[in-house]
């Protein structure tokens, strides 16, 4: 009863967090100077009729309200620049790659980032201890891009192992998700190597020595369940990187994902496009973040609800 | 006590006595907190590395322009393309500007934008988060509504649809950055402020008749102001690196005017043809987040109170 009061209050919370962002993002990308048609030529009378078609004669409060209804019925509007494609086809074409590419580099990066901090942990002060935190702050200081411009200097252009651009298969799959996974590779290695160093002096670890537990049982069932709990928390903070690090990576790798149609439509003043990539990203991120809230309730057994 | 084992005297050992003056003895100078901090910042060799780096990079945008053959926007298209060669040292981009110049203009663009936008954030974050630390009730709980519906989105969404709104140039990406960059560092001081406020030695200031600006100026600001340089040094290569981004996407800095990230922007162009074009600004930013990330670190292990020794 208790937990679903709570989760009711979640959801409810995270809705009205997406209507105020809906809000902002949609008078904010009003208040832009310029017109996404100024480009065009056009004759006497066109522009009006633009105009009029997209609704943007009307005044811009009847605009909203017709956004909003719209959207309560899952319709995010029409492109501005890519002509008589909605906004919803474009993401339905787009995101297959993001989430193809993002949770490959999520895999990535906990697979590897998980077994260098337990390592470093464990090795604390040897060759593998010095190693991870060279990783970690390479890899916390260079930007994505930059990574993702120099392997594929180095390793598609140069050495030519693999492809230089689009997503066509495993290897096009590499360097991307190498560069988007670096950096969030660099933070879960940190965190893992400070929460298991925590872990392993905790008197509970000393106890379950004194007991004669086997060391298998007292690495797997009390050190590494306890020390990866905080890790659950990292989840949301690295989707948010990941949707950021798509507006790179896939301009660099020329993949035809969410975040390179959002640069794009930036750089055409696509309102429609920017508007509706905003809030698609922003539910994914709310819907994200509710599901590691609940997953973190449920693993953890010290945390009680309050109210 | 004398040396004993087993109840014998263990010859091996003579008894000297004990002189109590000597024991109480001030034999070293006594440290302040800053001189303390100072020489244990001098032990990292890493952080010292950072600030070696930093300040070649720094003369470098101060001086580097001066040692160039011509201006950083001065075209000369009889001159396009050019290679490394002792006249341009880092060649020229296809309209014939002298490269090195663009390289170290660029690097005070993206250095000052990273230390404007770090003070700014830092002094907005300051004050709303002292705000809701030390006003409290209703206040705290709306100004911490609003921190955490902004921190709900990535960042860098805000900034960008914050500068088609402003337009590209330094000062509207310094203000779409500080706009959007103070939340971690209010966040970050209102917790030190509500953990302060339970502090013994608050409780004792208070109790001896202190008045509220006393506990803030003498207790609060001192105990704060280490956690707020380490939050400031990392800000700084955030900055910088919202500044590439922006640049790279098409919305920061644009041409004649330069900065790292355009740089970049710019070099991904001539990838195959000139390379070199996009490893310099890329090397740069690269090693300048880098150094400021060791300083950051160095300064979090010389500033923490508790490991003082």
């Amino acid at each position: 009863m208790k937990l679903l009061k709570y989760a009711v209050r979640r959801v409810l919370m995270a809705l009205l967090m997406v209507f105020l962002l809906v809000t902002a993002s949609f008078f904010l990308v009003k208040l832009i100077p310029g017109s996404p048609f100024t480009s065009e030529k056009m004759q006497a009378g066109n522009k009006e009729a633009i105009y009029a078609y997209y609704g943007l004669d009307r005044p811009v409060y009847e605009q909203y309200f017709t956004y909003l209804g719209n959207l309560l019925r899952g319709d995010l509007g029409i492109s501005y620049k890519i002509r008589a494609v909605s906004v919803n086809q474009i993401i339905a074409d787009a995101f297959p790659y993001s989430l193809d590419l993002g949770l490959r580099a999520i895999g990535f990066a906990l697979t590897f980032g998980l077994l260098l901090g337990i390592v470093a942990a464990y090795r604390r002060g040897k060759a593998m201890d010095t190693l991870t935190m060279v990783i970690a702050i390479i890899g916390t200081s260079i930007p994505s891009f930059i990574v993702g411009f120099l392997i594929q200097y180095l390793f598609a252009v140069r050495l030519k192992w693999f492809p230089v651009a689009q997503y066509r298969g495993f290897a096009y799959t590499v360097l991307p998700t190498f560069s988007l996974g670096l950096g969030m590779l660099a933070t879960i290695a940190k965190y893992t190597r400070t929460s298991m160093l925590e872990v392993i002096s905790a008197d509970y670890v000393k106890t379950a020595n004194a007991k004669g537990l086997s060391k298998r049982r007292i690495v797997f069932v009390h050190q590494l369940r306890n020390a990866l709990m905080p890790i659950v928390t990292l989840l949301g903070p690295m989707v948010a990187s990941v949707i950021t690090g798509t507006f790179v990576v896939e301009n660099v790798f020329a993949i035809p994902g969410l975040g390179r149609h959002y640069v794009t439509s930036v750089q055409n003043l696509d309102y429609t496009l920017i508007v509706g990539l905003t809030i698609f990203f922003a539910a994914f991120l709310v819907v994200m973040n509710l599901l590691v809230d609940f997953v973190y309730l449920l693993i953890d057994p010290r945390i009680k609800l309050e109210g | 006590m004398q040396p004993e084992i087993a109840g014998k005297q263990d010859r091996r050992f003579e008894h000297v006595g004990v002189v109590r003056e000597a024991a109480e003895e001030i034999r070293r100078p006594s440290l302040t907190y800053l001189q303390d901090s100072w020489r244990r910042f001098r032990q990292s060799k890493a952080a010292v590395a950072g600030v070696v780096i930093l300040l070649l990079f720094v003369l470098l945008a101060f001086l580097g322009p001066l040692l160039a053959p011509s201006d950083y926007d001065a075209t000369d298209l009889g001159q396009s393309n050019q290679g490394m060669s002792w006249q341009h040292w880092f060649g020229t981009d296809e309209l014939g500007r002298d490269l090195w110049a663009r390289v170290w203009i660029g690097g005070r663009v993206s250095i000052l934008i990273g230390i404007l936008a770090a003070v700014l954030q830092a002094s907005i974050g300051i004050l709303v988060g002292s705000i809701a630390g030390l006003v409290g009730g209703r206040v705290d709980a709306l100004i911490m509504r609003v921190v955490e519906f902004l921190m709900a989105f990535p960042y860098l969404v805000w900034v960008t649809l914050l500068m088609m709104v402003t337009g590209s140039g330094i000062l509207p990406m310094v203000l779409a950055l500080t706009l959007t960059g103070w939340l971690s560092m209010a966040r970050l001081v209102r917790g030190q402020i509500l953990s302060l406020k339970n502090e013994d030695y608050v409780l004792a200031a208070d109790s001896l008749g202190a008045d509220r600006r006393r506990v803030i100026t003498k207790h609060m600001i001192p105990n704060m102001m280490g956690v707020i340089i380490i939050n400031m040094t990392f800000a700084i290569p955030g900055a910088i690196f919202s500044e590439a981004f922006l640049s790279f996407i098409g919305i920061g800095i644009k041409s004649p005017q330069t900065s790292w990230g355009l740089l970049v922007s710019m070099g991904t162009k001539s990838v195959y043809t000139y390379p070199m074009r996009l490893l310099i600004p890329c090397i740069c930013i690269s090693l300048t987040m880098l150094s400021l990330q060791l300083i950051g670190d160095g300064l979090r292990d010389a500033l923490d109170p508790k490991l003082r020794h």
